[in-house]
């Protein structure tokens, strides 16, 4: 897999936009931002509503998902381009979902909304109509979610990296610093994790760096390129965006996203953590 | 706030500003809100820890830590704009940014 097989740039999408085959899919958690404008065509998927399941903390199911693209009227052979705000942190967790219940033919818009709306490209507030697809997902993909188990086996073997901000792996935060500090959970890090933030793989614009960059980003952290690894975060979806650099882009083979992520982990009773700088 | 994780336009909401470290202002372009565009918080190292977009009055808002700062703005048109500024507990630090 390489990079033009799993990410395309706007103009591609400006190119190609309206082709049988192609469907794009805004993916916010901010419910309001697709409403405000969004790229033509595209219809939405909103993070929270449409892919959490509203009681147990997990995905919506596999005949919930199955669902869910039918009525957007996305089908299993369509090329589905994702992108978002927040940098692509929703779209990389949609795109990682999409791979967890088998879609063929997915991509992530490079630079996501913020690279659209910063080259004054064109967006409109009128809402596609699709029909109804039968859609058919797969089973659920373990090999690319990681659980809580797993993480705490993977204690001083594996490759942890923990794409937070670094006040939140010393925990001095609780949260990212666009939102309010107040939780309940203890702060800190897994044991043996490795900070390498999130946004170090991006660029200003939201676009992804080169490949060479990124080599050089996680190796210079310390992962071991030849070792199984697990990504987490708070809740997973910026994981979802190193997920992806480390799986798609860079092509490792055994990459893991721990949706469960700090919210779980730092929750845990009995489970070791570490606060501070230093892994 | 605990089951997301997004950066809403213009900021959360400000529900307890007394044990927070509030930045928080203002962009505007010959004094009309640039209501397009993201602010991005740096730390003192340069590295950056969060970003919002900009919301309709060109507003955002960061919960910090204490320390000092650096407020950056991107919009359309290839516009940037810096200022540093310093964070405490407890108190909501104004920024008015001009572009």
């Amino acid at each position: 897999m390489s990079r033009s097989d799993v990410l395309v740039d706007a103009d591609w999408v400006e190119a190609h936009n309206g082709e049988d085959g192609l469907v794009l899919v805004e993916v916010d958690e901010d419910t309001a931002a697709y409403g405000k404008g969004h790229i033509r065509n595209a219809v939405k998927i909103d993070w929270k509503q449409d892919l959490q399941d509203p009681v147990r903390r997990d995905f919506v199911d596999k005949d919930g998902f199955a669902a869910l693209l039918s009525a957007r009227g996305i089908s299993n052979d369509d090329t589905v381009v994702l992108y978002g705000g927040n940098n692509n942190w929703f779209a990389a967790y949609a795109y990682w979902y999409f791979r967890v219940y088998g879609h063929r033919n997915v991509k992530l818009l490079d630079g996501g909304r913020k690279r659209w709306e910063l080259d004054s490209r064109e967006l409109v507030t009128e809402v596609p109509q699709r029909a109804a697809t039968s859609y058919t997902a797969a089973d659920q993909d373990s090999s690319i979610r990681a659980f809580r188990d797993e993480v705490v086996a993977a204690i001083g073997r594996d490759n942890l990296i923990d794409v937070r901000s670094p006040d939140e792996f010393a925990g001095r935060l609780l949260a990212p610093a666009h939102l309010p500090q107040e939780q309940a959970q203890r702060g800190g890090h897994i044991p043996t994790a490795r900070n390498v933030p999130w946004s170090k793989a991006a660029e200003e614009d939201g676009t992804f760096k080169s490949d060479d960059a990124l080599r050089t980003l996680y190796g210079d952290a310390g992962v071991d390129f030849a070792s199984d690894t697990i990504a987490y975060c708070r809740i997973g979806e910026r994981s979802a965006h190193t997920w992806f650099v480390m799986h798609e882009l860079l092509g490792q083979p055994n990459v893991k996203n721990y949706d469960g992520s700090w919210t779980e982990y730092g929750s845990l009773v009995g489970v070791p953590i570490k606060t501070g700088d230093e892994s | 706030m605990t089951d997301g994780c997004g950066a809403p336009a213009g900021g959360a909401a400000l529900t307890d500003a007394g044990n927070q470290a509030v930045i928080q202002g203002r962009v505007a372009q010959a004094g009309a809100p640039v209501a397009t565009g993201y602010a991005r918080l740096l730390n003192s190292d340069g590295e950056f820890v969060a970003e919002v977009p900009l919301g309709a009055d060109g507003g955002f808002r960061f919960f910090a830590a204490p320390g000092s700062w650096t407020l950056r703005v991107l919009a359309p048109g290839g516009i940037r704009a810096e200022q540093v500024v310093s964070a405490a507990i407890g108190q909501i630090a104004n920024l008015e940014v001009a572009v």
